[in-house]
């Protein structure tokens, strides 16, 4: 029972972190993630851009050991030292000997993830050097004793009245603080001295040029470059991976990287260093006399981190996560992370979707494993990215890796047969969750008896223990009639004689066994508009084992489906989908599970089905025929098709009818296919959801609607009335 | 340099809180002594034709006092962006780069034919000075934190940022 008790403590860790830091961390991740969709809308070049420090980052990885070693000489014949540290210990041992060298009794810091990530402030506080955060962030947190929550907001879960208490506290001051400029005030002073007193200056780096040697601070409080200048030593602390080949190439990186980050067009300060500099030294014993004239003397060490990244290089799957530039987008534009932060969603010192392959590539696997769950696969984050990583796909993967080190469970029997040998070793709830599909035939077949016993109290309590199912769900209702029985029922039928189009609609494993009505409201829809409509065999996307990092089982599933389509695609049919999460199966994640000629064929050729109502609209099929409005509507389209770019044409046929449409703009319901069915994870979905809730208050008796299945059942647990699919509103009246 | 990117370089400045004061070369001394809170520190505007900081109340060299005491530092800018009204300072041997940042004002001398239209623009520029082991600053407006719960504006880099525009050079 020990999964169950585990999965309580999650449970438990979660809803104390939703309510200590949930309200503060969702606050201020909004406010980051609406002001990068500001600042993508006034740049126009931002698509190009990604483009473009992709190909640099690629490109750059594939050639890092050559630049190395010409970073190495350009640090070198500008004076200065480059040290590669294999890992933590050897970065540390290094910077230590420098620090002992200079004499040196205090050090100030601006922020750097990758010192976080070795620990230096431990290993130089071992060697009795005192280390001074500069960030404010940073400073909070070393003042707290707290880890970062955030990439580049590391305490954006603290309020300002939590700093204020913790500041009153540790400094007793004469007049409590309050403000926020008052505690600005107090820690720039404080850190001044610091910084005025310290014997070295250490920055991180955000881009290093191999050809001059120089290393990019973006930066918006004018720290790192305070830290940088003042003291005369300079310790530069950064992986390997931030090496660019030069100046032409860092132009991309400086329009994104703060849109991305914060939505500022350009950061406060992006310091351009080429270090030792030609800036005076600064001796402020010696008041009076010039800048420069002291016999100070400017040194510079480069500390270039290994710790596991050329490993990753080396790993087809993990080496895109060296491209991250560390904006913090995908966390901001992520449903979970907005709602727990990154003390629930991220391991040792990264947070966010992409902490899953920084975690993976630096500490192991494990490391990701209490995090990894909470990528839900909603794809939010992928056109996020100003670097295009697929960081889904990383977290698939990693997961993946995971199941394969987990131990079969002694209660796998419960699960038998659900699934195929290629993942012999999953626990319980995982072969639960990503067979749905044997489960729904299952539960069609033996429908309604299926459905009385999954509500019985003990079988849910038991589902509960054994498979992680929270109780509190409703579970979908299996059909006994499906949709490929209603289909065939309506033979035999000849092509539509007046059809321009031929569609095979795909009828996925909710349409076909579970909500089957707007399978048939579909078909009637298209036929409606004039296209000879077949129905392809119901065989699962791949979709529900791939959530669960099933990507053998997701594979076969998946070439399955290419066999079964292969002879429609052939005769140039277009092939139409209604569930957006498979959609998305086929013009994204097929890329991974496919030979390149059947994606590139099944994605080109696929459609959301009211994205094709919208086409043959456009082409001049008549509104005629279909319904039209009878209630005023509620619409959230679903995450994967917003990524897609295909949620505008559910509003675009809703509006042509005269549908008065409300939407909201949350990244996610919550639900996110079987993440809200988890135990563990119900709270968090249901917080989640929330947000869903919230923009519909106003929607008064509104018609719900929703075009994933997951987000009809959130939507029908949120509001405690039925949600809809939109082509169940738009289809034309009949039965037949 | 053509007005509209003038234009644009104003607007942007503008819209980060930067207050711009155009001047011609003949007027400088007395237009600087007017925007700057005394007392005033700066870095000597190395190859500005006719104009220069001896006449006015700034003082120079730079001294470790001097910064901690300024209540504005005045320095050259050697390019500026008018896509997002940034400052591009140089560090050098005279001190550009702690004069700029540690007095809570910073008064920057911006001759009109150094702005240019977007950062893409400054490449040549960066590309020559890190040739030869130069430093330069992309500065944007002024130093801001949101750490302490809300925006708050002047951190460890200067809370005013003024530009001087010499509109004759
Ligand atoms: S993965 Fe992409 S979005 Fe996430 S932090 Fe890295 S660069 Fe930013």
């Amino acid at each position: 029972m020990s999964a169950q008790v585990d999965r309580r403590r999650k449970a438990e860790r979660i809803r104390t972190l939703l309510e200590t830091e949930g309200e503060t961390v969702q606050e201020n991740v909004a406010h980051l993630n609406q002001g990068r969709y500001d600042a993508m809308e006034r740049f126009d070049d931002f698509e190009a851009l990604r483009t473009a420090a992709r190909e640099i980052k690629a490109e750059a990885i594939e050639n890092l050991p050559t630049l190395i070693e010409t970073l190495r000489e350009s640090v070198e014949s500008n004076g200065g030292t480059l040290y590669l540290a294999d890992d933590a210990a050897d970065a540390n041992r290094y910077i230590s000997e420098v620090a002992a060298s200079k004499n040196a009794e205090t050090l100030v810091k601006s922020k750097s993830m990758t010192t976080e990530e070795i620990e230096v402030n431990a290993a130089l506080a071992d060697v009795g050097v005192e280390v001074w955060e500069t960030d404010l962030g940073e400073f909070v947190l070393q003042v707290a004793d707290e880890s970062p929550s955030h990439l580049i907001g590391p305490s954006l879960h603290k309020s300002r009245e939590d700093v204020a208490e913790l500041f009153n506290q540790v400094f007793d001051p004469e007049e409590p603080f309050e403000t926020a400029e008052e505690l600005t005030t107090f820690a720039r002073d404080y850190l001044g001295e610091r910084i005025r007193e310290a014997d070295i200056g250490m920055t991180g780096a955000n881009f290093v040029l191999a050809d001059s040697g120089t290393i990019t601070l973006v930066t918006n409080e004018g720290n790192a470059r305070k830290s940088a200048v003042t003291p005369d030593t300079h310790i530069a602390v950064t992986g390997v991976e931030k090496i660019v080949p030069g100046v032409e190439e860092l132009h991309p990186f400086v329009e994104l990287i703060s849109k991305s980050a914060t939505g500022q067009d350009i950061s406060q300060y992006v310091t351009m260093l080429t270090p030792p500099v030609d800036s005076p030294t600064i001796d402020f014993e010696r008041p009076d006399e010039p800048l420069g004239s002291g016999d100070g003397e400017r040194e510079f060490h480069l500390v270039l981190i290994d710790n596991g990244r050329m490993a990753m290089r080396d790993d087809e799957q993990l080496r895109e996560t060296l491209y991250c530039i560390r904006c913090g987008a995908c966390a901001n534009s992520c449903g979970n992370f907005q709602h727990v932060g990154g003390h629930a969603f991220g391991g040792e010192t990264y947070t966010g979707g992409i902490a899953t392959g920084w975690e993976t590539g630096i500490e192991g696997p494990d490391a990701a494993s209490e995090f990894n769950d909470l990528c839900t696969g909603c794809s939010r984050c992928v056109n996020a990215c100003p670097v295009k990583i697929d960081i889904p796909w990383i977290n698939t993967v990693v997961r993946d890796r995971l199941n394969r080190e987990t131990a079969p469970s002694e209660l796998s029997f419960l699960v038998e047969g659900l699934t195929p040998d290629a993942e012999g070793s999953l626990s319980a709830p995982k072969r639960f969750f990503g067979n749905f599909e044997t489960l729904a035939k299952l539960g069609s077949a033996t429908a309604p008896v299926s459905n009385w016993l999954v509500d019985l109290a003990p079988v849910r309590t038991l589902m509960d223990r054994y498979l992680g199912v929270a109780p509190q769900r409703e579970l979908p209702t299996f059909q006994r009639d499906t949709l490929t029985d209603w289909f065939e029922s309506r033979r035999p039928r000849l092509p539509n004689a007046d059809a321009d189009r031929t569609v095979v609609l795909y009828p996925d494993t909710y349409t076909n066994y579970v909500h089957t009505e707007r399978g048939k409201a579909a078909v009637r829809t298209l036929e409606a508009l004039g296209a000879h409509v077949e129905l392809a065999t119901p065989i699962e996307s791949g979709r529900a084992p791939l959530s669960q990092g099933m990507i053998a089982t997701a594979t076969a599933q998946a070439d399955a489906v290419a066999t079964d389509l292969d002879p429609y695609l052939a005769a140039e049919f277009d092939l139409v989908v209604i569930e957006p999460s498979d959609l998305a199966m086929f013009r994204r994640e097929y890329r991974k599970l496919l030979d390149e000629d059947d994606y590139e064929r099944i994605s080109e050729h696929s459609y959301d089905v009211m994205e094709y109502v919208y086409g043959l609209l456009s082409n001049g099929a008549s509104t005629e025929p279909l319904a039209s409005p009878d209630a005023p509507v509620a619409y959230h389209s679903h995450c994967q098709q917003r990524t897609l770019g295909v949620d505008s044409y559910t509003e675009a046929v809703l509006d042509e009818l005269g549908f008065d449409v409300v939407t909201s703009d949350v990244e996610c319901c919550g639900m996110a296919g079987s993440f809200g069915y988890k135990s563990e994870y119900y709270e968090l979905s249901m917080d989640v959801g929330e947000a869903l809730h919230d923009q519909f208050t106003d929607a008064g008796d509104r018609t719900l609607v929703a075009s994933g299945t997951s987000c009809t059942e959130q939507l029908t647990e949120l509001f405690a009335r039925d949600a809809t699919h939109p082509v169940e509103l738009v289809a034309p009246d009949g039965r037949t | 340099m053509s007005t509209s990117v003038t234009q644009r370089f104003e607007s942007s400045l503008t819209d980060i809180g930067v207050s711009i004061t155009r001047t011609e070369s003949e007027a400088f001394a007395s237009t600087l002594d007017s925007v700057v809170t005394e007392p005033a520190v700066g870095v000597p505007l190395e190859g500005y034709g006719g104009v220069s900081l001896s006449d006015t109340v700034v003082e120079t060299p730079p001294t470790p006092r001097l910064l901690r005491t300024a209540q504005t530092g005045v320095t050259p800018v050697s390019k500026a962006i008018a896509e997002y009204g940034t400052l591009v300072l140089d560090s050098d041997a005279a001190g550009t780069e702690p004069v700029s940042l540690y007095p809570p004002t910073h008064v920057a001398v911006v001759r009109e034919s150094d702005v240019l239209p977007d950062v893409e623009s400054t490449t040549d520029h960066l590309a020559e000075r890190f040739a030869v082991g130069g430093s330069s600053v992309f500065a944007s407006g002024v130093s801001a934190t949101g750490d302490m719960g809300a925006l708050v504006e002047g951190v460890h880099g200067p809370t005013n940022v003024d530009v001087v525009l010499l509109t004759d050079q």
